[in-house]
């Protein structure tokens, strides 16, 4: 060893690997300079699914319609749930699509570390693009299953019925936005635990199918007392289902916060800032406890 | 001065033994109680080397131990060792795989990692997709790739079946997309664990050529493997390491002669006194000895070098009708041969037997020898199994092949032509 270079090779070098690490840290630079594997594992995502069956991506769509007919049959039917003045099929239809977006991508992003574990210890590349790759088909195939949303609202519409779309439709990427960071967020965060704690691997799969039913996904929040209500709308996703309903089909189907939805953003932000430091924590390591 | 583009300082790297999962909570409180009152994280200073003949006595174990290394651009730097010294897991560190635990490990350049071939192929994908999957992963860009493309497909030789999904593919298409894939890599240092023991003679060569090249070109190639051949045709300068710790840093020939020589531990000789050698009141063994030609080469027998296994009995009855009989086998059980002395009628007293054993019949592998003493061709009077233990080397290989040769022996006197 010369010891006497160690003080001047403050010269730079490109990678240093040391145990130490920030607390925080995003290299967007590098998450850039990764970006073609971004849409690789995108397409991978969308493209590998429905291989070899005989439907293909008519599957996208199929989900949906099927789920909406059944939630009807259950929730209005037999239940008789009201929603608002809205068509139940399109009601379901709209905010069940949006659900299982949040529900379906936090579900794969929070096994990111336990399901590439084989990759992961074979090559480096940043971490963050798979939930990103997940969050971003996600986005994808939600468009798709909006299409058919879409074509059954304007059916409706043309059709007459007395919803009451307004101006706050401009919000829908906004509501798409959120969504994605929120469980993009909450996935990192998870999977950060579960690489060392792995009972909330059980927890979460329980838990998000029990959160469907604290989110007005399946009625309107209106039909909850109003001195309840807070309990629902500390739930973050709530104020982003309502504003989509508002949106879409009106004053009965849904309600506007600004307040409560500036309150999820704050939730969503701080997920994330979280997320992002438990990730950095652990993506150094993890592959020894594995 | 040369321009250090990888540069290790007292890189140590711990693992947890043991069943990970259970306790882990009370460790880290325990961890993160001493780190809060500003002492010394608890679980570190406990701590044993890896050294996987002993029992461990501690739940910690240092796979890495202050490894210091510099690694200048341009050079071709083998890592050897036995299975546990730690090449694995400085492989995984080097590629960022996973962190040291304390140290640091300095790097100039883009680095690409070989730690398998094929990462992140999806059966499902088409040779195409795949090519650009495992591309991008191993760093790769799309444009990279597409400049590359062709030749990749041309070196895997599979431009029928490209939009063919992988899973359709033979194992053989499937590594050699994967390795050509590998093998277009353009990365200023390149890292390979053992991948070139895959696929057929034609392919490695193809592969090693490739490395080759890559070398030429003045990047900076790592390679690790257990393959002296490999490590001495490819690398100038070698690193052996032992229990974690870099043992020594040099040229090739010498590393890896002084590895052979530490590493190979053969027990060549036995000796007895009367009083307590093995055998009966009729006959006993006094002696066996392994001796090579050139005891210049510090005992070490590659697949060249001849030599004669040596033995000494005393025999108790004028006249006895004695014959020996040795029989070879691999240390994995396989029986090579078995060979007798013929029987002969002997006198009381110190008698002699030698088995030459020439250069060129036994292959690269570790042996034992038994041997039987023999009474009247049928009875036999003692055996004593794995008296001698020894290990044959591979020698220099003509060739570029430097996959492991097969068999129990590997006879060059046999006549097989091609013209």
């Amino acid at each position: 060893m010369a010891h006497h270079t160690v003080r001047n090779d403050a010269e730079k070098w490109d990678i240093r690997i040391t145990a130490k690490q920030k607390y925080f840290e995003l290299n967007l630079a590098e998450l850039w300079r990764y970006r073609d594997l971004l849409t690789m594992f995108i397409k991978k995502d969308i493209v590998t699914v429905y291989k070899q069956t005989i439907l293909g991506p008519i599957w996208f769509v199929m989900q949906p319609i099927l789920t909406a007919l059944v939630f009807m049959v259950i929730f209005s039917r037999v239940a008789r749930l009201p929603t608002g003045n809205v068509p139940p099929v399109l009601f379901y239809l709209g905010s069940l699509t949006l659900f299982n977006y949040f529900s379906e991508t936090f579900r794969v992003t929070s096994k990111t570390f336990s399901e590439n574990a084989t990759v992961f210890g074979k090559v480096y590349f940043p971490r963050l693009i798979l939930p990103m790759a997940k969050v971003i088909s996600g986005v994808v195939k939600l468009m798709i299953q909006f299409a058919l949303f879409f074509l059954v609202w304007g059916f409706y519409l043309i059709k007459g019925s007395n919803m009451q779309p307004n101006w706050h439709m401009v919000f829908f990427p906004v509501i798409i936005l959120l969504l994605s960071l929120m469980c993009f967020g909450f996935g990192i965060l998870v999977t950060s635990f579960t690489t060392k704690y792995r009972d909330l691997n059980f927890l979460i799969a329980f838990g998000v199918q029990l959160w469907m039913y604290i989110t007005p996904v399946l009625y309107p929040i209106t039909i909850v007392s109003k001195e309840r209500q807070i309990w629902f709308w500390l739930n973050p996703l709530t104020s982003v289902i309502e504003a989509f309903k508002y949106g879409f089909f009106g004053r009965k189907g849904g309600e506007w916060s600004y307040s409560w939805l500036l309150y999820s953003t704050l939730v969503t932000l701080v997920m994330l800032f979280m997320g992002i430091i438990a990730f950095n924590k652990v993506e150094k390591k993890f592959i020894d406890t594995v | 001065m040369s321009n250090v583009v990888i540069k290790a300082e007292n890189v140590s790297k711990q693992y947890r033994l043991g069943q990970v999962g259970t306790g882990t909570l009370s460790h880290d409180l325990k961890r993160w109680w001493a780190l809060a009152r500003g002492k010394e994280d608890p679980f570190l200073k406990v701590g044993v080397e890896n050294e996987r003949t002993q029992k461990a006595t501690s739940e910690y174990a240092w796979a890495l131990r202050d490894v210091n290394f510099e690694i200048s651009q341009g050079d071709t730097v083998g890592i050897i060792g036995k299975n546990g010294a730690g090449k694995s897991t400085l492989l995984k560190l080097l590629s960022r795989v996973t962190g040291p635990t304390t140290g640091e490990i300095k790097i100039k350049g883009r680095i690409a990692s070989l730690l398998e071939v094929g990462t992140g192929f999806n059966p499902e994908l088409t040779g195409r997709d795949n090519i650009y999957m495992n591309g991008t992963i191993l760093g790769m860009t799309k444009k990279e790739i597409n400049r590359k493309f062709d030749e990749i497909v041309d070196f895997s030789g599979v431009e029928m079946y490209i939009d063919t999904p992988v899973k359709r593919y033979s194992s053989g298409m499937y590594v050699r997309l994967a390795f050509g894939v590998a093998a277009h890599l353009e990365p200023e240092i390149l890292i390979v664990d053992e991948v070139l023991a895959v696929g057929d003679a034609e392919f490695q060569k193809k592969c090693l050529g490739k490395m080759g090249d890559v070398a030429s070109h003045g990047r900076t190639v790592i390679f690790v493997s257990h393959n002296m051949q490999a490590v001495q045709s490819l690398c100038r300068s070698t690193m052996y390491m032992k229990a974690g710790r870099l043992i020594e840093t040099g040229p090739t020939e010498r590393v890896i002669s002084n590895y052979l020589n530490r590493e190979v531990k053969n027990c060549i000789a036995q000796r007895w006194e009367l009083a307590d050698a093995p055998g009966n009141n009729r006959v006993q063994l006094l002696s066996a000895e392994l001796n090579v030609d050139n005891p210049e080469n510090n005992n070490i027998i590659d697949v060249g070098t001849t030599f004669d296994l040596k033995f000494e009995i005393y025999n108790h009855v004028e006249g006895a009708n004695l014959n020996l009989s040795l029989v070879l086998n691999t240390t994995a059980g396989v029986c090579v041969f078995n060979v007798t002395t013929p029987a002969t009628i002997l006198s009381k007293g110190h008698h002699t037997s030698v088995l030459t054993i020439p250069g060129r019949l036994l292959n690269d592998d570790v042996y034992t020898i038994s041997l039987y003493i023999v009474r009247d061709t049928s009875a036999v009077e003692h055996v004593i199994h794995d008296l001698l233990t020894f290990e044959v080397v591979d020698e220099q290989r003509q060739g570029a092949w430097f996959g492991k040769w097969i068999g129990a022996v590997r006879p060059t006197t046999l006549s097989f032509t091609l013209t």
